[in-house]
């Protein structure tokens, strides 16, 4: 169990809280202009991360305010807790989302076109081997 | 058709027909209670105001003026006379007030908060229904509640006349020491019944003799 300590209420069971995910997600500035895999980056794709870990928590059952805390995934150490909209304390470079989602999306823009093809294709394949297999 | 005849008021006729939520467990708490040693009650619709407003603002200052207070901290209670104020969070309080403060009653504390709130940023909302009482009271009440709630609840760190949203029996509540051995318990009324049973179960031990 840990003991997580609110900037509101103080040391509190962390049963009184819940997870938000990871902290420092932007929102795209225009997501109109984003492409299917980009989209899908910015909603499903999250750091793994071994070690310090930046991570947003709500107090539901306290003061129901949200908070930035930064946690070691290992030791489950709590090194920061520090309020929304500020940076991470212990970053160097404090907003690399954008940049790798970008980047990242750039590498796979042909991938978002393959998977189309090849389930096309597959459902071709898969239709007519079963005509020959019964015949 | 002598019962077709209307009641003086309305609410004549809403109150015979009001239930509390753990009403059914009224009998089970008069036997349940050890005397001297910790009782447990419900207190029947006391009237609650959900209320949200920043403090500092022009507005929670007119809204201060009707309470007799906002609360600046997690923990603290404020008020005058009957009606007190919780601290919920940083900006969000819960009023408690008798039961004759609810406009049902002819209380006006609920339009005197709309008034006061007025075009303001914030919030007035009658929860009277949302939550139920227990009071739950005597020397071995701490120990009750320390079965099921994780705050340090000793003295020295938990003062009377202190609120606080936790959980008990794993139940979300408000949690108000009001005296010494004496703690209200607000949970939803959903909740009610399962927290009452629950405490009359953590109360069972202290009315049979401490074994040695």
């Amino acid at each position: 169990m840990l003991l997580i300590s609110c900037p509101n209420c103080g040391s509190r069971d962390e049963t009184e809280f819940h997870y938000g995910g990871q902290a420092h997600v932007p929102y795209p500035e225009n997501p109109n202009e984003l492409t299917d895999r980009q989209w899908a980056e910015f909603l499903f794709y999250r750091d793994n991360t071994k070690g310090a870990f930046a991570e947003r928590w709500l107090h539901s059952t306290g003061c129901r305010q949200w908070f930035n805390m930064l946690r070691d995934t290992v030791t489950y150490d709590i090194q920061a807790v520090y309020p929304m909209g500020t940076p991470r304390p212990d970053a160097p470079a404090p907003a690399p989302e954008s940049g790798t989602a970008s980047t990242a999306a750039d590498s796979t823009t042909t991938g978002t076109a393959a998977p189309d093809i090849s389930g096309t294709s597959t459902s071709e394949t898969s239709t007519t081997a079963p005509e020959g297999a019964t015949k | 058709m002598a019962e077709t005849a209307a009641p003086a008021t309305s609410y004549e006729k809403n109150l015979s027909l009001r239930v509390t939520p753990a009403a059914q467990l009224r009998a089970a708490f008069e036997t349940g209670s050890v005397q001297g040693v910790v009782e447990l009650s419900e207190v029947s619709f006391l009237t609650m105001v959900g209320l949200r407003v920043n403090r500092t603002s022009d507005t929670g200052q007119r809204v201060t003026a009707v309470t007799g207070g906002l609360p600046a901290a997690c923990g603290a209670v404020s008020g005058t006379g009957d009606t007190s104020v919780l601290w919920l969070g940083p900006e969000e309080f819960l009023v408690v007030a008798p039961t004759e403060a609810h406009e049902s009653l002819g209380g006006d504390l609920i339009q005197a908060l709309r008034e006061a709130l007025g075009d303001g940023e914030g919030q007035v909302v009658d929860l009277s229904a949302n939550r139920t009482t227990f009071e739950l009271t005597g020397p071995r009440s701490r120990a009750v509640l320390e079965k099921g709630c994780a705050l340090d609840l000793h003295p020295r760190v938990l003062k009377a006349g202190t609120a606080l949203s936790t959980e008990i029996g794993n139940i979300p509540v408000v949690l108000w020491k009001t005296g010494e051995e004496t703690f209200r318990i607000f949970p939803r009324a959903s909740f009610a019944d399962f927290l009452g049973r629950w405490l009359l179960d953590a109360m069972r031990e202290y009315a049979s003799p401490e074994v040695p």
